[in-house]
Parts: structure tokens; sequence; C-alpha cells
């Protein structure tokens, strides 16, 4: 490791740091991406150009296919892009699980060498659970997000099972432990091949029970974690550059979640452990509950008398496909001089800041996108509220019904308005289960339908006016 | 951009290169002299990486912090390309000189498996920051 090395990889940290730093602003975010590409590629030239450095057809073989796959993947729909981070984030376990375990046999092979310090070992050990839990943890999390057949998207819970997973974890920490004392022995690498088993199994018995609704949580965790594990892989191979890196993608991860945490007014260990959406349906006393629904034109007609619009969009949204539909809407009724604006619940959709892309995507302007805490005080102003295949974020049973599950998440305040519309294919209560308060409110009409097609004919109505 | 701004926006990176620096030199001086570092030497190596993880994940905090909750679905795809730094161990493994075979395929599986997400992870990134507009069309 000469000086040359060092400095670039000195380099690399110092612009990883400003790359995350220009992100805090859409304007100079793009130039943030430069600047981790840049480090990225300094980091890598500066290893590679190391004298032990010598198979480098070793090096070119996977970076082909990896470039196609890589090329690829960037190019999913922006739906996807949960499913996509997830994917990536089990590729990132599973670089460091495996550099980890390869460098624990090479060691171990290596007798009388000090390599396998107990410190040495409890990084690797750190590593290589931390690496190959997120493996599994996140594939299972990709095939919830992508709704794959065999996965189910509720919650899959048995008895006694965080019983099963708490024993797992500890029964790899203390093979881990027993490791640490004698990392030499002769039966060493099967502890260690137990531990990675037993880690693999951790992963997938960690999210399996944890439901659809959870998942902007869940990928922050991981994010995390595949975050950690590069740190540890830092602590093993002796290298800062992997330490730090991997050290603000962590500190990423961590904040993520405990925004997520605090939208939904959960703590981390019961997303984890708490199996939310399995209780619920409670039984409702439907025959005072009717909901009102109300025709397209109608509709049209209070929007376009309306000072301000306001949009509430959810995963329903996502799913429809119907962002395209919904700037068209905005431009009839912004032409119109109506003043519309979006508002963002941290946790609409299926990963943090999903709702903005998807809006960003259909070339909204992204200082109309509100985040909660900014919108809420206009709300009673707002003629309308109109809610795209949102659901739990806009259910005021948070506010005032203690027995429901929800109670006490901060919700968008959609049942303040003047007005509220719900765009909703039917009346079954959504992903959690929970039925919806904001439904049965006496301002609240439901336009029933396709979210894509309602707001599609809500823009055709408009159109139609606008040309009398 | 005004002077306390300035100040508070600089001083993390900046702090972090000039540490970042010293330990450089620590741990260049320490590999020329022993090649197998001894016990002794690894633990207070292992107190000074714990010292840069400690302060890079505060700066981290701090500056995860202040990025736009708009942009929270790049910044998770971005972190995802940084995290992809494993590529540093996946080369040193699937290159090196003197490993066996098995080292290496194993080696070589984690640089495909970090490359991707490099790659991926970049692209779609600056995909995604490309769509964030303000209303005179004023690219992000």
């Amino acid at each position: 490791m000469n000086l040359l090395v060092q400095l670039a990889y000195l380099l690399g940290t110092a612009l990883f740091v400003l790359s995350l730093h220009w992100m805090s602003d859409p304007k100079t975010a793009r130039r943030g991406v430069f600047a981790g590409a840049i480090a990225m590629l300094v980091a890598i030239l500066a290893t590679w150009g190391e004298p032990d450095i010598t198979r480098h057809l070793w090096i070119i073989i996977p970076i082909i296919p990896a470039t196609v796959l890589g090329v690829w993947l960037s190019q999913v729909p922006l739906t996807a892009v949960p499913q996509r981070t997830a994917l990536s984030h089990a590729f990132g376990g599973l670089a460091a699980g495996l550099v980890g375990t390869a460098k624990f046999f090479y060691w171990h092979s290596e007798p009388g060498t000090p390599h396998l310090t107990p410190f040495i070992t409890f990084a690797i050990l750190a590593e290589v659970i931390l690496g190959f839990l997120t493996v599994t943890g996140s594939l299972i999390a990709a095939a919830k997000l992508q709704e794959v057949k065999w996965i189910p998207q509720r919650p899959w819970v048995y008895r006694g099972q965080n019983f099963v997973n708490l024993a797992a974890l500890l029964l790899a920490v203390g093979l881990g432990l027993l490791l640490m004392w004698f990392p030499g022995g002769a039966w060493a690498p099967v502890l260690f091949l137990m531990v990675v088993f037993l880690a693999l199994n951790f992963g997938w018995m960690l999210v399996m029970p944890i439901g659809g609704a959870d998942m902007p949580t869940v990928i922050s965790i991981l994010n995390s974690y595949a975050g950690l594990a590069a740190v540890a892989m830092g602590f093993v191979l002796n290298n800062k550059l992997l330490i730090t890196a991997g050290a603000l993608d962590g500190s990423s991860g961590l904040i993520l979640s405990i925004i997520m945490c605090k939208a939904m007014n959960r703590s981390f260990t019961n997303v984890l452990f708490g199996a939310f959406g399995q209780v619920q349906s409670t039984a409702v006393a439907g025959d005072q509950k009717i909901a009102k629904s109300e025709t397209i034109e109608g509709a049209a007609q209070i929007m376009e008398q309306a000072g301000l619009v306001v949009i509430v969009p959810g995963y329903g949204m996502a799913v429809a496909q119907a962002q395209h539909r919904v700037r068209e809407l905005y431009d009839q009724l912004t032409k119109r001089g109506v003043d519309v604006r979006f508002a963002i619940h941290p946790v609409a959709g299926r990963m943090p800041g999903h709702m903005n892309v998807l809006l960003a995507e259909a070339e909204i302007p992204y200082d109309k996108l509100m985040e909660m805490d900014e919108i809420n005080p206009d709300l009673p102003q707002a003629d309308v509220v109109l809610v795209i295949g949102a659901n739990d974020v806009v259910n005021p049973a948070a506010r005032t019904d203690e027995s429901s599950p929800i109670y006490g998440m901060p919700i968008i305040d959609a049942d303040k308005a003047r007005s509220c519309f719900c765009i909703k294919r039917s009346m079954n209560p959504g992903f959690a289960g929970i039925e919806n308060a904001l439904y049965f409110a006496d301002r609240t009409y439901m336009l029933f339908g396709d979210a894509k097609q309602v707001v599609g004919e809500l823009v055709k109505q408009l159109s139609g006016q606008g040309g009398h | 951009m005004r002077r306390s701004e300035f100040a508070r926006y600089w001083y993390t990176p900046f702090g972090l290169v000039c540490l970042d620096l010293c330990l450089a030199r620590y741990a260049v001086a320490d590999d020329a002299t022993v090649a197998v570092p001894a016990a002794a030497d690894t633990s207070s190596e292992f107190v000074s990486m714990l010292f840069v993880f400690l302060l890079a994940s505060f700066i981290g905090i701090g500056v995860i912090r202040r990025v736009s909750r708009l942009l929270h679905t790049p910044l998770m795809s971005l972190t995802n390309a940084i995290s992809a730094i494993s590529v540093v161990g996946a080369i040193l493994l699937a290159g090196g000189e003197h490993y066996p075979t098995s080292v290496r395929v194993m080696g070589a599986i984690a640089l495909f498996a970090s490359m991707t997400n490099i790659i991926s992870g970049f692209l779609i990134t600056d995909r995604m920051l490309k769509m964030f507009k303000t209303r005179d069309g004023g690219k992000a």
C-alpha cells in the first residue's frame, strides 16, 4: 500500500462526502452523482494499479457482464425502482459476504500467521453476518415488492416466530464468539460455515413477516446493513476508504429508517418484530356507514371552480401508472388559474421519496411537491383534496380512534379540506387492511374506478369544457 | 452563500481530509517498516480505524440530514452505489498475485456484484435526478 494509493483513497473519501453534500438541493444533485462516480473511478484505478495486482483478466472478465447487467438495471421503469434498490442491496451484501469468507479461509489456511487476531475475526464475522443476512433479506424484500406469486404480500407469521429468529441470531453470535477465541482451530471452517448458514437464514426469516406497507422502512434498514458490511470489510482489510464510504451508506440508511418509523409512529423493533397488518380487519358495524360517490362531471366542475386543489398521491397511483394523466390534470387546472399542489406523505409508496420521483418523471415542477408538515396548515383552506391511490396516510382514524392500529401516525389532513374526492377501485380496505374513516366523512365523495382511467376522464371533461 | 453557511457546509469534509491525511501517513509509515503487523500493532490500527468510522458516521449523519426529502429515492440509490466501494476488496482478491483459485473465484463474483451496483447505481440516480425540474423548465 503506497502513499499514492492512500492519497487517492483520501481524495475518494472527500469526493464521497461532497457528493452527498450536493444531494441537499435538487439544483446541485447531479453534480453530486458526478463527484461520486469520479470518486469510485479513482478508488478502482488506484486499487487496480497496486503492484500486487497482476491477474488483470480476473478483473476484466467480471466487469463485462456487470456492465451489461448494470446498464440494464438502470433502465427499469420508475415504478420498479424499489425492487431494483432491494436487489442491489442484495448484491452489496453478497460482495461483502464473499470477500469476508474468502479472506477467512485464506488466512486460516496459512498456518502460524497472526492474521486472524480476535479483532480481525470479529470484523470478518460482522462483515459476513451483515453481508449474508442482507442478501437473503433483500431478495425477499425485492420479491415482495415485485409481487412475485410465491411470496405472500401479507406478513407471513407463525407462533413463536420471534423466538426462532432471535435464537438463530443468538446462535450465530455465540458461534462467532467461539471463533473469536479459537480462530485457528481445525474446526474453525465448519463453525464459520455454520455462521454463514445461520446469517443467510436469519435474513429471510426477518423479512418474511413484514408486510408490504412497511417496505420503506425495511429497505432503509437493509441499506444501512449493506453499508455496515462494507465498514466491517474496511476493518478486515485495514482500508479507510471502505470504512468512510460504508459509514456514509450506513448513516444514510439509519436516518431514512428513523424518518420512516417516525412517519408511521412506530419503533424499529415494532417494524421488525411486530408483524403489522395481521390483526386488523376488525368487524365494522357496516350499516350506518355509507360512502357517497360522485360523477366525473360533478367532480370536474367543483375542481374547475376551486382556488386551491391539493392532490394526495399514494402507491395506487404508481400501480395504475397514472402519473402522466395526473400531469395533464395539473396542466388543465393550472391553465384555469387553480393553484394545484401535491401533498407527499413520507411513507407514501414503497420506498422513501418514491412519489417525488414518479411525479418528477411526469414533469411536475418539484416546487409543487409539498411535505406533509408543509401542506397540513394549508389544507383547511383547500377547496378540493384529490386522493389518488393513497389510503392509510389520509385516514383520520390515526388522529381520533385510539383502537385503530395506526393511531398516532402523522397523516395528511385531507378530511379538513372543504371537499375531498377519493379515487379508488372498490371499497376494499387498503394494504394494511384498515377501514378508512375518511371515505365515510360528510365532505368526502368517492370516484370509483382505476386511477389512470378516472384521472383521464377528469382531464377529458375539463378540456372539453375548455373548448366552448 | 453566507459566511456562516459556508463554514457549516465545508468544515466537515475539510476536517475529515485533515484527519485522514494524518492517519494515512501513519498507516504508510507502519506498512513500510513491518510487512505483517504484530498483534499489538493491529490493535492500535483497529483503534485508529474506529476513530475513522466514528467520525465518518457523524459526518454522514450531518450531511444526510440536510438532504432534501424530495430526493430520498435518488439518495438511496446513490449511497447504494457508494457502498459498492467493496469493489476495492473484490479487486484485491480477484487480481492479487498469490491467491489460490478458490479465493480468486469468490473475489471475481464479489467484483461482479459490486460493479453491477456501481454502474446501475450511478446511472439510475442520474436518470432520476434529470427529471427534477422547476416550473420554468430549469433543469435540476
